[in-house]
């Protein structure tokens, strides 16, 4: 009788946005979502993220991981993601863009850093 | 963050503050959302040329390329704020001075983009079918101004001259399968002449070398994998390339990787899908047009070159100088794609005509309190719209910083009021678009296309003002 086995939940984790401004936000993300998903859906409020709606064409949606958990990704990025990652401020080896990286459970507690646009360095002056 | 909540301390109660923008672009609605989203009390009115909304987004940005154009999402979130307002066929320094917009607000912000193009000042460039790449993509993008431009296609041979992504861009509406094209929203006229074109061959010619071209990976990438296209890229052009590429910053790495990988050892996809082209792009290093030539009637027959070499340690800055060796490529059409330029829009505004941009510092335009630039008109024309983005949102921030601490003046209100009153009956509203915005839809949607663009000026004011 399969009728009593439990319908999937979707599973949720815990994931912390370390913000430009030095802002510690944490979510509860969807296994299964990707992280451009997951930063909609909690409003968590970054200018220009996402511009082009996960479409890999815009690169606004980057986001950098520690060594250790950038490796921990199933998904290694395809040259398409690399190609466009090219184009960010800040580049690192453990650069993503958030729109292509999909939550596992095992991802539970990652911490991961919003880089700041390149012309923040511009702080405004009398 | 608490800081960018607080109103506009400057305003007494009750009286609004109000700044204009003028030009509706990636820059001026990026601008438009900071300043909306600091300053809770702030009116923002956009003030726009033509009568239809996004600039480049809507205009530059090729049909190929519908995921760039979500940006628009965004810009009309923006539009639809009701502290934001649109003027659409409203020109500054025509229908209203620059004097007129300072006197009546608090700020102005230039964001009016880069309308002109740099010429190659060389003989020849006058013929029929010597086109710029602004035009020619005006011309598949339907621009108003571009939509009579005369393209002949009718010739084996193109050569583009530029080594940037609008080259690349003018190359690929040359070569793509018209059955891809023709499910894009590329300009009905553009699509006719280009399902006759005959073009086979796109030279795609650069002043400097491999390590030197402008244009970005993904682009190149695309080249490489047009359907029905071979890419060829010359050995000897790449030669060395090897010892270089691992010193290099990761993206001109990638990007070098790219170039000498396609030449000297294509991938068996490529080759595989090289071998059934039926058409090719060639990229050309070092060379730059000396003349262009014609046949008896005037036609162009191709374009004289000078072998060029470079100076300095194999990187990214080396210069070109030219020889004396001379080298003719035969083409019948000319695109030339070596960059855009902005123009004063008044007389009094400080311009640096040499680099083609207003005179500013970070932004703030050189001893003019209350003006502002962004985007292209004050960076110069490069790069994408991520970096337009960025320079959008820190002279946002700059502007309410300016206005935060008093150093600007709060105008009367009347003063905004009786502006608005005068361009009122001109102006195409943010909603006048909607519905320029479903007519084109719905006209797309009977040929199959995303949207078909209407062309004509009169046409888009009398959609707009159909209520
Ligand atoms: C052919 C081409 C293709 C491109 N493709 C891409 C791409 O695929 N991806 C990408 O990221 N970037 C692309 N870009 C770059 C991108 O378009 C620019 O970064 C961006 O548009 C610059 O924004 P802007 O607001 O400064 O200028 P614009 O987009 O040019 O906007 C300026 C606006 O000001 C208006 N205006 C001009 N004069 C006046 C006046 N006197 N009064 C009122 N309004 C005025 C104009 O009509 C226009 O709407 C491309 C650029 C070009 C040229
Ligand atoms: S949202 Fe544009 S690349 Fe991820």
């Amino acid at each position: 009788f399969c009728s009593s086995v439990p319908k999937p939940q979707h599973q949720k984790v815990k994931v912390i946005f370390l913000l430009s401004d030095g802002r510690r936000q944490e979510v509860n993300a969807k296994v299964g979502d990707n992280l451009l998903d997951v930063i909609t859906e909690n409003d968590i409020d970054i200018d220009g993220f996402g511009a082009c709606e996960g479409t890999l064409a815009c690169s606004t949606c980057h986001l950098i991981f520690k060594q250790e958990d950038y490796d921990k990704i199933p998904d290694k990025p395809t040259d398409e993601e690399l190609d466009m990652l090219d184009l960010a401020y800040g580049l690192t080896d453990t650069s993503r863009l958030g729109c292509q990286v999909i939550v596992t459970k095992d991802m539970d507690g990652l911490e991961i850093s919003v880089p700041k646009g390149v012309a923040d360095a511009r702080s405004p002056q009398s | 963050s608490s800081d960018s909540q607080k109103s506009s301390s400057s305003s007494s109660p009750g009286q609004q503050c109000c700044v204009a923008v003028v030009g509706s672009g990636p820059a001026g609605f990026y601008t438009a959302q900071q300043l909306l989203k600091g300053d809770h009390n702030l009116i923002v009115d956009i003030y726009e040329k033509l009568p239809v909304p996004f600039g480049l987004v809507r205009f530059g940005v090729a049909p190929d390329h519908p995921e760039v154009k979500n940006v628009i999402h965004t810009f009309t979130n923006t539009a639809k704020n009701e502290r934001c307002n649109f003027f659409g066929n409203v020109e500054v320094g025509r229908d209203v001075s620059l004097k007129d917009l300072r006197d009546a607000y608090s700020a102005v912000i230039l964001c009016y983009g880069a309308s002109a193009n740099r010429t190659l000042g060389i003989p020849g460039e006058d013929l029929p079918n010597v086109i710029s790449a602004r035009s020619f993509v005006g011309w598949y993008n339907g621009v108003p101004q571009d939509k009579e431009l005369q393209v002949n296609l009718d010739c084996e041979s193109a050569v583009v001259l530029g080594h940037g992504n609008v080259a690349l861009d003018v190359a690929r509406i040359l070569l793509t399968p018209v059955s891809i094209l023709e499910k894009t929203d590329i300009s009905e006229h553009a699509l006719k002449a280009l399902h006759r074109s005959q073009v086979s061959k796109v030279h795609v010619v650069g002043r400097r070398g491999p390590l030197q071209v402008a244009f970005t990976i993904k682009e190149l990438r695309e080249m490489i994998k047009l359907p029905g296209t071979q890419t060829v890229i010359r050995r000897e052009d790449v030669e060395g390339l090897d010892k270089v590429i691992d010193d290099l910053p990761r993206p001109r790495r990638r990007l070098t990787e790219l170039l000498y990988k396609t030449a000297v050892a294509p991938s068996s996809t490529d080759t595989r899908l090289w071998e059934q082209a039926t058409k090719e792009w060639r990229l050309v290093f070092l060379r730059s047009p000396v003349q262009i030539l014609h046949d008896n009637n005037g036609s162009v027959s191709g374009v004289e070159f000078a072998v060029n070499k470079l100076q300095g340690k194999p990187s990214q800055f080396q210069k070109a100088v030219t020889t004396d060796l001379r080298e003719t490529i035969k083409c019948g059409l000319v695109l030339s794609s070596i960059g855009y330029r902005s123009v004063p829009l008044d007389s009094s505004l400080p311009f640096d005509s040499k680099n083609g941009i207003i005179d500013n510092e970070n932004s703030r335009v050189r001893n003019e309190q209350g003006l502002y630039c962004a985007g292209w008109v004050g960076k110069g024309p490069v790069g994408v719209i991520l970096g337009t983005m960025t320079d959008a949102f820190e002279t946002g921030k700059l502007v309410l910083h300016d206005l935060h601490s008093g150093h600007l003046k709060i105008p009367e209100r009347m003063k905004r009021d009786q502006l608005i009153n005068q361009i009122k009956d001109k102006a195409v509203t943010f909603t006048d678009w909607q519905r320029i915005d479903c007519a084109e839809m719905a006209a797309g949607e009977k040929l199959g296309k995303p949207r078909e663009k209407i062309t004509d000026i009169q046409t888009l004011l009398n959609v707009a003002r159909r209520s």
